[in-house]
């Protein structure tokens, strides 16, 4: 053995042999993995070729698989996309700025933030289960549902108590899904204001909340945005939780007992009912579809798959659309 | 046991080192000649010609980003690692070019080895963080790692600290020890050259003092080039002052020469403090 | 107010444990709880999982449950945990800038895969054009709903994952370390394995512990891959269910309200949860004390 000499160049030689091996077999697996991706989209994109059409889109469920559509799962996914939007910004939003501006430095602040970064670890299941006892059965306090009656003077809507199966159960249970990877998104984007600007802010004669309101926000906005985006594309995809609650895989009409578009502009008042109405979602249309025994399904689950993967695409291309304009525009 | 020798014959100097600018015997440890340097398109040092003696402290100084760190990081090539990086001109090693295509750099490095600005231990134990070049260079015999992390550890006069608590994480040591057990680790792989890039600027005045000392022993064995902002650390350990500016190479000669009696207006301005 | 939003993070948790226990632990009364109708020894070390039996053929042994869990979180370990590895060490170490703006996004969008396309892509792919030709050529029966296929998909579901947070930890780690290693003659590889990887070791097992509790409470790739049948087995190629695919399994159906049955799920999500809750923990500790050592 030596560090000098033959022997020792004769083992360089050899290291460099290895390292050479173990860079391509990183690279391979990198590539390999891309190359996975590649793979699931083509072959699910070739299950689905022909079977995606404007029917299809338009088109409530059916027992034969070439009548299929996923209109009731597409329009029940933006319904509760977009409830559990209303909800979550605000209060994963509030929480960011709370924990980034306001906390000090405690116990409690660290308590919280554990438990935030731990909750978005929980099982998407667990979720389904907490909101299937909260918001579906209220803890079984009432053995049967009863119905309340709101009128608005113009249309009028109705819902039951306990909440059922309904759109606002399922919004609920993904705002708290999705709640901790807001907060942690809209921290982020918090963090990335730097200080100075609070410093000038404050300096100038403005109240802490004055900073926050028109100084902070405003600048973390892009970056809010972004974050609260992808967090909702991920709720969009999430099936565990909904099939949990309880949600039905196939129904024959949107939200609100609404069957067509004509049917909506008929009677409008239908929409005020939506959330209070049973729903399915895309990812359950595309489960029920996984488990259908007759083997033409497959390609109508495909088709379904596409539809999700798209709707997540202009989803995260809006996001990033977001990112790469104001990142332009901000500059620090 | 071919380490040993290698070793003794380190240890033990067969030539006194008496070596000034001019009047040397011997050829020069490192040459560079007309060497340039880019960073991408932008150069950060030109036509520099310079000679490193065998077995003597040559120190770099110069204002901030005047290039001597950068001329220091590449007679090692460290600075292939940074992308987009190029040099012109010719940088010599024992008179063979070190950045002809069949130089390895990995060996190059072991023969040319450098301790930096910051104390750099590996989250390892001590013991690891010594025998980490002689390991990787396939050296497995215990006895002999132990041999060579107790021999480089009394070279850096870190032993009798450390002797004990070999096991012990790295990171536990203070400031100066952790600095001093980067150059045992530098010398533990047997280098002819020493590389030093500021080695005592982020450590207390007595931790400094002991760096000090180590290198004035360690230049009985080793070529030395350290770059340092400190004048009079310059002046006190070294035999070769070269002073850089802009990119260039102003100046070089023996050390008490060129802060009596500097020949450029631009070495007088630095050394009396009119500048940087 | 802002003080409350915080607090309703908190009051999650505290909901998701008052749930589940009250359910499976401590009954409210009149209401009893799951261990009050079943024994504890007959959960924990009862070899048969048939809830939705009646009298003496019905059995509450949770054992094939996580049994089957454990099968396919192992199996989703081997092929995610060293890949995403594997990944890391190159998007941290080897690949050029143009290079990682490909690979990153590329991730992200693998990360950003809903679930059950993971379930069809295996019951669909995985399953008869990978698994199937194979093994059956090798003389094992293969069931068409097999743990092995969940356990792959769920590898490549924590690929990403493993993939993003050990590159973060690695890139962590100073770069004047890498120098030091280098300036010591040290190859590419050296620095990659024998300082990079050792240096960030604590941020890179956080991370699998992480990925690990993922595996474990993934529901619809399992759920729709590995099959429906609670079978004590450590053979990949046979079916079984998790805990997760039990729990959605049933409430796909009508379950009585207050029935053992229903209590049940909340038995199995109450070890489900605590198990993911204790690996997060953990794993929260150390990527934290991690980041200390390195700032």
């Amino acid at each position: 053995m030596s560090l000098h000499g033959k022997i020792y160049e004769r083992r360089l030689v050899w290291r460099h042999r290895i390292g050479l091996i173990f860079e391509w077999v990183c690279r391979i697996a990198t590539f390999l993995s891309l190359g996975i991706l590649a793979v699931l989209l083509f072959s699910i994109g070739r299950q689905a070729f022909g079977w995606l059409g404007w029917g299809f889109l338009t088109r409530s469920n059916s027992y034969e698989a070439d009548q299929a559509g996923i209109m009731a799962g597409l329009i029940g996914s933006l319904w509760l996309v977009g409830l559990t939007a209303i909800m979550s910004v605000p209060l994963g939003v509030g929480a960011a700025v709370y924990l980034e501006e306001y906390a000090k430095p405690s116990r409690l602040t660290k308590f919280i933030q554990l438990n935030i970064s731990n909750l978005a670890g929980v099982p998407s299941i667990v979720y389904g289960i907490l909101g299937f006892t909260v918001f579906v059965r209220m803890f079984g306090l009432r053995d049967r549902p009863e119905r309340f009656t709101c009128s608005l003077g113009f249309a009028q809507f109705s819902f039951e108590l306990p909440l059922g199966r309904v759109v606002l159960s399922g919004a609920c249970t993904l705002t708290l899904l999705s709640l901790p990877v807001v907060i942690i998104a809209a921290q982020e984007a918090l963090r990335s204001v730097p200080p100075s600007l609070r410093h000038a802010s404050l300096a100038l004669g403005a109240t802490k909340w004055q900073t926050v309101r028109y100084q902070v926000l405003p600048a973390a906005l892009p970056g809010i945005m972004t974050g609260v985006i992808l967090s909702l594309s991920r709720a969009i995809g999430e099936t565990a939780p909904l099939a949990v609650l309880g949600a039905a895989a196939q129904l024959s009409f949107a939200p609100g007992r609404i069957h067509s578009i004509g049917d909506a502009v008929q009677h409008p008042s239908k929409i005020l009912q939506a959330p209070f109405d049973q729903f399915t979602a895309i990812p359950l249309q595309i489960y029920g579809w996984i488990n259908e025994p007759k083997a033409a399904f497959e390609h109508v689950a495909a088709a379904g798959i596409i539809v999700l993967l798209i709707v997540l695409l202009l989803m995260n291309g809006t996001a990033i659309f977001i990112r790469q304009r104001f990142q332009k525009k901000i500059r620090w | 046991m071919a380490l040993v020798k290698a070793f003794t014959q380190f240890v033990e100097p067969v030539d006194p080192p008496a070596v000034a600018v001019g009047e040397s015997r011997r050829p020069p440890k490192i040459e560079t000649v007309q060497m340039g340097f880019f960073y991408g398109t932008h150069q950060a040092l030109r036509d520099i010609s310079l000679k490193i003696n065998e077995r003597a402290v040559t120190a770099l100084i110069g204002p901030s980003g005047c290039g001597k760190s950068t001329y220091l990081r590449s007679l090692n090539r460290m600075n292939d690692i940074i992308e987009g990086t190029r040099v012109t001109g010719s940088v010599m090693l024992d008179g063979e070019d070190i950045y002809a295509r069949e130089v390895d750099v990995v060996s190059l490095r072991k023969r040319v080895g450098m301790v930096f600005q910051k104390s750099t231990p590996f989250p390892k134990s001590i013991f690891d963080n010594v025998s980490f070049g002689p390991r990787i260079a396939g050296l497995t015999n215990r006895a002999e790692l132990t041999e060579i992390v107790e021999k480089s550890l009394q070279q850096a006069a870190l032993w009798n600290e450390v002797k004990d608590r070999m096991r012990e994480s790295a990171m536990a040591l203070s400031g100066g020890q952790q600095q001093r057990l980067c150059i045992a680790r530098a010398l533990a792989t047997s280098p002819e050259i020493l590389l030093m890039d500021e080695p005592a600027s982020a450590l207390d005045p007595a931790s400094t003092s002991r760096i000090e000392d180590l290198i004035f022993e360690l230049k009985q064995n080793y070529t030395i080039v350290i770059v340092t902002h400190n004048m009079q650390q310059a002046a006190r350990i070294s035999e070769v002052t070269a002073f850089f500016y802009q990119g260039r190479l102003v100046e070089v000669g023996q050390t008490k020469q060129l802060f009596t009696n500097p020949t450029q207006k631009e070495t007088e301005d630095y050394i009396t403090g009119r500048f940087g | 107010m802002l003080f409350g939003c915080a607090l309703l993070s908190v009051l999650t948790t505290v909901a998701i444990i008052f749930v589940l226990v009250t359910e499976s632990l401590v009954g409210i009364p009149p209401h009893t709880a799951f261990f009050q109708d079943v024994s504890l020894s007959e959960f924990f070390f009862s070899t048969e999982w048939a809830p939705q039996f009646s009298g003496s053929q019905q059995h509450y042994g949770v054992m094939p449950l996580v049994c089957g869990t454990l099968l396919i979180t192992g199996i989703s370990g081997l092929i995610g945990l060293p890949a995403g590895l594997m990944i890391a060490i190159y998007l941290s170490e080897y690949a050029s800038p143009r290079a990682r703006s490909v690979c990153k996004p590329a991730l992200e969008i693998l990360a950003g895969v809903p679930t059950v396309v993971y379930g069809y892509f295996g019951l669909r792919f995985v399953t008869p054009y990978l698994i199937m030709p194979l093994f059956k050529s090798m003389g094992f029966s293969v069931y068409g709903f097999n743990a092995l296929c969940g356990g792959i998909v769920v590898g490549i579901m924590i690929i990403p994952m493993v993939a993003s947070l050990s590159e973060d930890v690695m890139r962590a780690v100073p770069n004047s370390l890498r120098e030091s290693g280098y300036a010591l003659g040290a190859t590419k590889f050296d620095v990659s394995a024998r300082i990079v990887v050792p240096s960030a070791l604590s941020g890179i097992l956080a991370s699998f512990l992480l990925a690990l509790s993922r595996s474990i409470g993934e529901t619809m790739a399992v759920a729709i891959c590995a099959g429906n049948s609670p079978n004590l087995t450590l053979n990949p190629f046979s079916s079984v269910q998790t805990m997760t695919a039990f729990i959605v399994n049933v409430m796909q159906g009508e379950v009585v309200a207050g029935s053992t049955l229903e209590k049940s799920l909340y038995a199995v999500a109450l070890v489900l949860f605590v198990i993911t809750l204790v690996m997060n923990l953990i794993s929260q500790m150390v990527l934290s004390r991690y980041r200390e050592v390195y700032q």
